[in-house]
């Protein structure tokens, strides 16, 4: 085949194409090889690899396989015209030439071949035959060879017999001598400390000496190696328990130990006494470090030095404890764990007296890392020792220093609040000192709130860093739940504002009832203070430590309404105190006026008393004071000319108005009948009635607190014709003053109606004053 | 159940002064005294009938001045004591007079109220208590339980022991003690105990109370800044003998234990003004009443600090079943201190309160402005207190 795919190409040289060789070439072995392959019978698919020439069922197409010579005729024929039938015939005439050329170049040579190789089967099966005949001989040459070997196995069978059991003899004398000089070389090993070797030696003997302990030969060595061995553990317990050695040395000893068959239970208590040792030694150098004297180290350095030092070497005594004495089962493992409770109970009691030392100090960071330092390093032992519960322990210390740093906290926070508060106190008092403005109340008020403010900030970061990802037990579930809720929303910023309301209104109970030690001012600022947090520092406060510690805890938690509502009970009955405070404070002054002064013999008034002017005084102070932090609040409309109103008790006129003239010089009966009807209409008034946040139901409850206290006064003298005119010049210098104060200035008039009514009884010789005059030196004064 | 609706009576004239005639334990009476600058002063016996609830007056002249305080004796029906103002010579002095009523209006002499209206009879003045040296008298006390011949009044800063001799026609001078100190000291109020076989007096002076034995004269206690302000009134529990109550003007009334001064025992501030006068009940001492000048008069249930403390259980079938249910509900929780009536009947300031001494569930409070009430114990608590 591959001569007859090779064949045309150089064979075909005799008929080539007048196109040339180049061109016809493929064409033609292509057109060969379809043949072939037709001849083959390979399907017409099989060849795709021509190009989509002409179609091969094409019976014209000269090469195709349906070729029908009869219509390619035809078709030429009706087709072509002469000359190119004559040119197609030249064509086909030398396409033949050359195939048939090809043909027999192909006849040729294959013949040849085939020539050739029947030559060569025949030589090869000449020698084949040869080749037969020696095997044979080799075979029968190699059962002789056989025949040979058995013979001469046989002969030196008995040798060799001998020769192992010589072999045997050998190996055994020198197990002996090894035997024989065991106890020598075990005294070598011991002298030159190789303990180890001496060991292994004595282990290897055991077994044999043992077993043959019954032969005195053997007996001696036994003996004689008992001594050396009990020589030997006695010196690895005297390194053992020279201790001085750390801890890989012992163990190393300990090992040895036991595979000297010493008992295990005491071995393990020795080992256990001797870690003891040392990790006492080690609680106390901490002990020393926590001395009484101050400059201990940092609680960082104290936790780190305990924990590479105490920690790290309980860790290897478990490690190397675990590994030696693994046989002893569930004992050793509670022995070991019984041991690890009572020492770091130990050191749990160490860390936590470190960490009460930390208490008062201020650094939460570093507080914080030196527990987190702690917590980490007691991860080892306590996944080593689970039993000992090493790591529940720690969790717990920490929880507790959390809290008891939380508590810290929220006695930072109140004192920051009573700092404040003695500073306010403070820059009230210094004015007065110094003579001049200090800081005004509002001013005050931004100062205390943004320092509160920011005090409570600094608190939840402080605390904020126990939360922090990077702490080994952040993620235990006291600080992903309790901690928070209870700790750091309740206990921490409740608690304070709580305290705070508490502290404040601690300022209402005081028995400052005398003299009010607390300045008045304090009380207004407090007030504002409280209302301004239940508006909105409460809720922005607790919004805060929400976001902050993303609560995750189910318990209940104080609603923002509920401390609201106690704040603003604070500010209102701050609010009520001051009103009562000030309100005291200008009652007093009224009568001290009222009681000291001989109404029966005054002279015919001239003046204002100045008292009256004080009155007005402080109570224009008292309007701008409040009105620094408090709104206006509203007012009942008022008539137009409520300035200029006269008192209508006495006015001329006698307008018959709501006040109608409640005393008539003639009739007491109509008196009590027009006091009384005038009663009827007009509402009660509570003189200590609760106040609203604004300045003008403040200044309305101190206004009649005061007149009130004028009143009962007046009621309790007698008044001469000019004492009786003097209260009447008094009151209307009152009511010109005091009516803007007040929410509702009816109320300033019914009172101040009811003072001179209740003068003018209290009179013998009741002479009223012209209300002009009245006027006249109101205006004056 | 209904309670009966308070009985009011009015005066023509302001007052101040009120008392129970303490000596009359079978009718109701109560004693008040006018004051009037420019009229006659009167003392208006008011006589209350409690089944039909009808009130009665007499009127007494008192033509000395008006009446600033005014106290019953005891012993003797007849006999009353009076504080009053005498203004001479552009001088209030407040002078003090034991009096006797007449005759045919005491107890027993059924005249017909129309008639006394018309016809004010005059007292029979038995003597005064001489206080020229002494400045204006605050108020007499009479020895609670004696034969009313022991009286003490209060002047200035003086406290004075008299003795009533020969049928109270003549007051001698027993003892007397004075107050001193700084600025000037006045007794405002005083009341005799009626413990320790009466031998103790307690008084008030500006912010504290103070108690004096009346055999030596001589202060036993003081309780320094009892209240914030002024002490208006004072009283002692019948009862518990070391227990006492105050009122002033910082609205509230405190609860003493005169062994331990330091702190009151109980506190109330019920009040919107001061209190100008306190009173227990004469026989259950946990019903205490104030009155003030916010108008109003309080009753209030101080049963933990009341020789009852934990009132009467019983089991009584006749109760209906309101009546029934809370003696059970008492049984169970202890009592709590309350408020159990607020009266509103006054418009003016009250400055004058006091229980009845015939009938312990009875009490009148006075108002400035002339008006008198009487009122009672609400009947459910009157009950309960009872059963």
């Amino acid at each position: 085949m591959a001569a007859a795919a090779a064949g045309p190409g150089p064979g075909s040289g005799p008929g080539d194409s007048p196109e040339g060789p180049e061109a016809e070439a493929p064409e033609r072995r292509r057109k060969a090889h379809g043949m072939l392959k037709l001849y083959y019978g390979l399907s017409e698919g099989e060849a795709a690899g021509r190009p989509a020439g002409p179609d091969p069922l094409d019976p014209t197409d000269l090469n195709g396989a349906h070729f029908d010579p009869e219509v390619y005729l035809d078709k030429l024929r009706r087709e072509c015209p002469l000359a190119q039938l004559m040119d197609s015939e030249t064509d086909m005439v030398r396409q033949i030439r050359a195939l048939d050329s090809d043909m027999q170049t192909l006849v040729y040579e294959n013949y040849n071949k085939f020539i050739s190789a029947t030559d060569t089967i025949r030589k090869m099966k000449n020698d084949f035959r040869k080749m037969e005949d020696e095997m044979d001989r080799l075979a029968t040459n190699m059962a002789v060879i056989t025949d040979f070997s058995a013979r001469i196995s046989a002969t030196l069978q008995d040798r060799h017999e001998r020769i192992t059991k010589l072999a045997g003899v050998h190996a055994l004398l020198r197990k002996l001598q090894f035997l024989f000089e065991l106890p020598s070389r075990l005294t070598k090993c011991v002298e030159l400390g190789a303990y180890g070797q001496a060991v292994r030696y004595q282990g290897r003997a055991r077994a044999v000496l043992q077993q043959y302990q019954h032969l005195p030969s053997f007996r001696a060595i036994q003996d004689d190696c008992q001594v050396i061995t009990a020589r030997l553990a006695q010196q690895l317990r005297q390194r053992f328990r020279e201790g001085g050695s750390g801890a890989p040395e012992q163990a190393e000893c300990v090992e040895l130990l036991l595979a000297l068959g010493e008992p295990a239970e005491e071995l393990c208590e020795e080992f256990l006494a001797h870690a003891r040792g040392r990790l006492e030694e080690e609680l106390r150098s901490l002990e020393a470090e926590l001395g009484p004297s101050p400059p201990a180290p940092d609680v960082l350095e104290f936790t780190d030095r305990g924990g590479s030092g105490f920690v790290g070497g309980l860790c290897q005594v478990a490690a190397a404890y675990q590994e030696l004495f693994a046989a002893q089962g569930p004992a050793g493992a509670e022995r070991l764990a019984a041991f690890a409770r009572e020492l770091g109970g130990r050191y749990f009691a160490l860390v936590e007296r470190r960490l009460a030392q930390e208490q008062g100090g201020g650094d939460n960071s570093l507080l914080v890392r030196a527990l987190d330092r702690f917590h980490r390093r007691l991860r080892a032992p306590g996944a080593l020792l689970a039993a000992a519960g090493l790591a529940e322990a720690a969790t717990e210390i920490v929880e507790r220093v959390a809290r008891e740093r939380l508590g810290h906290h929220l006695q930072g926070l109140r004192a920051a609040f009573l700092g404040c508060l003695t500073d306010v106190r403070q820059a009230l008092a210094a004015p007065r000192l110094a003579g001049k403005e200090g800081p005004g109340l509002a001013e005050l008020l931004a100062n205390v709130a943004s320092s509160i403010l920011s005090h409570i900030k600094a608190s939840l970061a402080a605390v904020h860093l126990f939360t922090a990802k990077e702490v080994s037990f952040s993620n235990k579930p006291y600080f992903r739940g309790e901690f928070c809720s209870q700790g750091v929303r309740e206990g921490l910023i409740v608690g304070f504002i709580r305290s705070m309301c508490q502290t404040a209104q601690s300022f209402c109970d005081s028995p400052g009832e005398k003299g009010g030690a607390t300045p008045p001012a304090l009380l207004l600022l407090l007030s504002r203070l409280c209302l301004d947090y239940e508006t909105a520092t409460i809720s922005y406060v607790l919004t805060l430590t929400d976001e902050q510690f993303l609560v995750q805890d189910q318990s209940p938690v104080t609603p923002v309404s509920t401390l609201c509502a106690e704040a603003r009970e604070t500010a209102r009955r701050l609010l009520t105190h001051y009103v009562k405070v000030q309100g005291l404070v200008i009652s007093q002054m009224l009568r001290k006026s009222v009681e000291t002064r001989d109404w029966l013999s005054t002279l015919e008034p001239r003046n204002v008393r100045a008292v009256m002017k004080r009155v007005v005084e402080d109570t224009t102070a008292i309007d701008v004071q409040v009105g620094l932090l408090y709104e206006e609040g509203v007012r009942k409309a008022q008539s137009s000319d409520s300035s200029k109103r006269t008192f209508s008790v006495y006015s001329s006129s006698r307008q018959q108005g709501r006040y109608a003239p409640s005393y008539t010089p003639s009739a007491p009966m109509d008196t009590n009948l027009l006091s009384n009807i005038q009663k009827l209409f007009s509402e009660r008034i509570d003189v200590f009635s609760p106040v609203e946040f604004n300045k003008v139901s403040v200044l309305t409850g101190i206004i009649k607190i005061s007149l009130k206290t004028l009143l009962e006064c007046v009621r309790l003298r007698t008044f001469g014709r000019f004492g009786l005119q003097q209260v009447q010049v008094d009151c209307h210098f009152l009511q010109l003053y005091l009516w803007r104060f007040v929410a509702d200035e009816e109320l300033v008039h019914l009172l101040l109606d009811e003072v001179v009514a209740s003068a003018a009884l209290r009179c013998p010789d009741p002479v009223p004053m012209e209300p002009s005059v009245v006027e006249v030196i109101c205006e004056r004064g | 159940m209904e309670d009966d609706a308070p009985v009011i009576y009015g005066l023509e004239f302001q007052a101040r002064a009120l008392t129970p005639q303490t000596a009359e334990t079978d009718a109701i009476r109560f004693l008040v005294g006018t004051q009037s600058l420019k009229y006659d002063n009167q003392i208006h016996i008011i006589d209350f009938d409690d089944e039909n609830n009808i009130i009665s007056k007499n009127v007494l002249l008192h033509q000395v001045g008006e009446i600033w305080h005014i106290s019953a004796s005891p012993a003797d029906r007849g006999v009353l004591a009076t504080c009053y103002n005498n203004t001479s010579d552009s001088k209030v002095l407040t002078c003090a007079a034991v009096w006797r009523m007449p005759k045919e209006l005491e107890p027993g002499s059924h005249e017909s109220p129309d008639d006394s209206s018309s016809t004010a009879h005059t007292l029979e003045l038995l003597c005064h208590l001489d206080n020229t040296a002494h400045g204006s008298m605050a108020c007499v006390a009479w020895e609670p339980t004696g034969d009313g011949k022991k009286v003490i009044s209060l002047a200035d800063n003086h406290i004075l022991l008299w003795d009533l001799q020969e049928s109270s026609s003549q007051a001698v001078l027993a003892s007397s003690a004075s107050l001193e100190g700084k600025g000037q000291l006045k007794f405002t109020s005083g009341r005799w105990s009626p413990h320790h076989n009466c031998t103790q007096v307690a008084t008030a002076n500006d912010t504290a109370v103070r108690g004096w034995d009346t055999r030596s004269m001589s202060q036993i206690y003081c309780i320094e800044n009892a209240h914030g302000q002024l002490v208006r009134d004072l009283d002692f529990n019948p009862n518990k003998q070391y227990y006492l109550a105050s009122c002033g003007d910082d609205c509230k009334v405190k609860f003493w234990d005169t062994r331990n001064v330091t702190e009151p025992v109980k506190t109330l501030e019920e009040h919107s003004h001061w209190v100008w006068s306190v009173r227990y009940n004469h026989s259950h001492d946990q019903l205490v009443l104030t009155g003030s000048s916010d108008s109003r008069v309080i009753l209030s249930n101080m049963v933990s600090i009341s020789s009852e403390p934990f009132g009467h259980l019983v089991d009584d079938d006749d109760l209906s079943d309101q009546e029934e249910r809370r003696p059970e509900e008492k049984s169970q929780e202890p009592p709590q201190d309350s408020v159990i009536a607020t009266y509103e009947e006054h418009e003016d300031s009250v400055y004058a309160v006091d229980w009845s001494s015939a009938d312990p569930w009875l009490f009148a409070s006075l108002s400035y402005d002339g008006r008198l009430v009487i009122n009672r114990v609400p009947r459910a608590l009157k009950y309960h207190i009872l059963l």
